[in-house]
């Protein structure tokens, strides 16, 4: 039977996506978020909107003039000094206030470090549902918000639902969803909300921030080539096969779990469920099994080649291609002809 | 200083094991562990104590058996442990859970004044990282996530001092006590506990308290009851209907294998090689 949503939720409407903007730039899984937040909206016949929250200057003007590109149709806009840096009462108490005075049905978040801790915060002051690292979210015959997400660590799926309750919250890891296409000249509406509130009276004080040195480095997410070891290659010597055909395609590198376990590569250079989600144009993975939590993290790839020794290894019913053989001579000859290959293609251009 | 610790007991999630065909998860014999990132938090909270003095408290909602978790935390030297179970908590989504744990909080805070909330970063079963939030807001306690390091705590004017890793970069941040933690991975490695907190905690008697115990007044806001989020359905993922293409390898060299698949790769989607020459141009 069809569930009545309760009288005092009937006025929440439209998909709301929070704008994640640190230090003047807006995360690119706020884009990835707008461009699935449109599907929902066109689904439920909606208005999608952008909330931005900041302080005033150039950084929301972008931010804005971003969020038509993507498909918002309108722009909360919060913008206030003391919105410069993130801070959970702060960015709480405005989204709170906001969401309590212009009621969205949906707001999705970013399930990066801010978007984690604002969520969990918001939807306890709002006393509603948030279903966390969804993989999937869709509209209902009943326009409820079906979100699905891994569980069990990646082994099986499970839709959660927040029935009862509005908006019905939900964070996306970023690069789960695809970049949407910009559609330049578009516009919307600016709606202004005030924070109302004095520095005085905000408890947390950010004394400094201390920029990743390496974080311009190890953009895995975000490369558009992938290369990547498993325990297959034996050894953390042998990983130099892995990172010398990742520098002759200008590619970015990476590893199973284990293989950052064991201390052959740092922490942030792991793939899968528990580690980076990729969506490169090419992924080539060498001694990797293939395991679920492996592959939820790399299903988004365009091309997947996969090097095993194994002819039955799972990752061969996933891949796109596969090449059965001992890694450690497929890798360096891989190496060579993409070295001659393109070499021949820089000199004829 | 006061100091509680929350600690969820979890399966081994490298032993669980799901029926291939009622997809339904296999929970026998799967052995139970204290959810690993909650030692990063347990480790951090005996420290503070070891600088500061004070006491620690360990507390977890489950069923019964999850005192075998609290033993073992008691057993790292923690000084107190509290159970909370109750079948009332039972279905307990995120929002439920931290009502349920920050209404057991301001009852061990009428006690004895709490300065600290520590959680980990989030479980390895339910793995949202949506329980310290909801726990720091419930009690007004000022929220530091994804805490790497605690440079310094002013017991007397009650401050604290942490580094939190943000988007890119460690923020530096200061706020007042009491407040919440929840406390990175890797920042610590957890003691091995010593023969007296090890017989001791054998024969501790843990506080085990039902939800009245705890103080809930309203049980509607427990368990099911009180989870607004539903789980409608479980189920396996796809699996992709095509299998990889082989390059063909038998009988080839190396050589002439990785000759073939660049051939595959450039056939199957002509755009990349140009893609190939810009990334690696501009690497
Ligand atoms: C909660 C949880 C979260 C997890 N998260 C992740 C995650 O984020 N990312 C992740 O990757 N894993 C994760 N795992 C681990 C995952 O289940 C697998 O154990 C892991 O992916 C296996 O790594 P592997 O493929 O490198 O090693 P193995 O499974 O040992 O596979 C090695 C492969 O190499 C092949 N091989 C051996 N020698 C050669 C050779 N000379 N040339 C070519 N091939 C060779 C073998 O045939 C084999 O297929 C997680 C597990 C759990 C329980
Ligand atoms: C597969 C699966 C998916 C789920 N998805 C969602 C979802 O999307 N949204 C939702 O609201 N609920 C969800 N739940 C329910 C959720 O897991 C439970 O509410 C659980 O009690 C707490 O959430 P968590 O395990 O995610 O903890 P997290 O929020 O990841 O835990 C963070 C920290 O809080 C502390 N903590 C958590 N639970 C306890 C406890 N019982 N006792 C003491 N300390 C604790 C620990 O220190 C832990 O490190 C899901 C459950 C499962 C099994």
């Amino acid at each position: 039977a069809k569930k009545e949503l309760p009288e005092r939720f009937q006025s929440y409407k439209n998909v709301w996506v929070f704008i994640e903007m640190e230090r003047g730039k807006v995360h690119s899984v706020s884009w990835e978020l707008l461009g699935e937040g449109r599907k929902l909206a066109d689904k439920l016949g909606v208005e999608l909107a952008a909330v931005i929250m900041g302080p005033p200057g150039e950084g929301i003007t972008h931010a804005i003039n971003d969020s038509w590109a993507y498909g918002a149709d309108l722009a909360y806009v919060i913008a206030d000094p003391l919105l410069t840096d993130y801070r959970n009462q702060t960015f709480t108490k405005g989204l709170n206030d906001l969401v309590n005075t212009h009621q969205p049905e949906i707001l999705l978040l970013g399930a990066s470090t801010l978007g984690r801790d604002l969520a969990g915060s918001l939807a306890t002051t709002l006393k509603t549902g948030l279903t966390a690292d969804c993989t999937e979210l869709a509209i209902d015959d009943d326009r409820c918000l079906a979100a699905t997400r891994p569980t069990f660590g990646g082994t099986l799926l499970c839709t959660i639902y927040t029935l009862n309750f509005r908006p019905q919250m939900a964070t996306v890891r970023p690069r789960v969803m695809a970049m949407p296409e910009r559609t330049e000249g578009r516009s919307g509406r600016v709606i202004e909300f005030p924070l109302n509130m004095a520095e005085e009276n905000i408890i947390t004080k950010v004394l400094d921030f201390l920029p990743d040195v390496t974080s311009d480095k190890v953009n895995l997410a975000y490369a558009d080539v992938v290369v990547a070891g498993g325990l297959g290659l034996g050894s953390p010597a042998n990983f130099k096969l892995v990172t010398d055909l990742a520098e002759v395609l200008g590619a970015d590198y990476g590893g199973s779990r284990p293989t950052i376990q064991k201390g052959w590569l740092p922490a942030d250079r792991q793939i899968g469920q528990t580690g980076k989600t990729i969506r490169p144009k090419l992924y080539i993975a060498a001694g990797i099994s293939g395991a679920i939590q492996h592959r939820v993290g790399v299903e988004g790839a365009d091309m997947i080649l996969a090097i095993n020794a194994d002819p039955n290894a799972t990752i061969f019913e996933f891949a796109h291609y596969g090449i059965v053989g001992d890694a450690l001579q497929i890798l360096p000859a891989l190496t060579a002809a993409f070295r001659e290959r393109l070499g021949k293609l820089r000199m004829a251009s | 200083m006061h100091i509680v610790v929350c600690i969820k007991q979890v399966p081994d999630s490298a032993q669980i094991r799901v029926h291939p065909v009622t997809n339904t998860i296999m929970r026998q014999g799967v052995p139970t562990i204290i959810n690993p990132y909650d030692l990063f938090a347990l480790e951090e909270a005996l420290r503070l104590r070891d600088k500061l003095g004070g006491k620690v408290t360990v507390l977890t909602m489950g069923p019964p058996m999850a005192d075998e978790s609290l033993r073992k935390a008691l057993g790292f030297g923690a000084d107190a442990a509290v159970l909370l179970t109750d079948r009332f908590f039972a279905g307990s989504d995120t929002l439920a859970t931290s009502f349920a744990l920050s209404t057991a909080i301001a009852k061990l805070h009428a006690q004895e004044p709490v300065s600290v909330v520590f959680t980990g970063k989030q479980t390895i079963d339910g793995d949202t990282a949506q329980v310290g939030p909801g726990i720091a807001q419930r009690l007004g306690l000022n929220q530091l996530t994804y805490v790497s390091a605690i440079r310094s705590v002013d017991a007397e004017n009650r401050s604290i001092v942490v580094e939190r890793r943000a988007e890119g970069g460690v923020q530096v941040l200061k706020t007042g006590l009491p407040c919440l933690i929840t406390m990175l991975e890797g920042t610590n490695t957890i003691r091995r506990g010593s023969m007296d907190d090890m017989f001791r905690a054998a024969r501790a008697s843990l506080t085990v308290w039902n939800a009245k115990d705890a103080g809930v007044e309203d049980m509607a806001m427990c368990g099911l009851k009180g989870s607004p989020t539903v789980v409608k359905k479980v189920f396996a993922p796809q699996p992709r209907k095509e299998k990889a293409v082989q390059v063909a390898t038998e009988g080839k060299s190396p050589a002439e294998i990785a000759q073939a698949t660049l051939e595959t790769l450039f056939a199957a989607n002509p755009k990349l090689e140009g893609d190939l020459l810009k990334l690696s141009a501009a690497s």
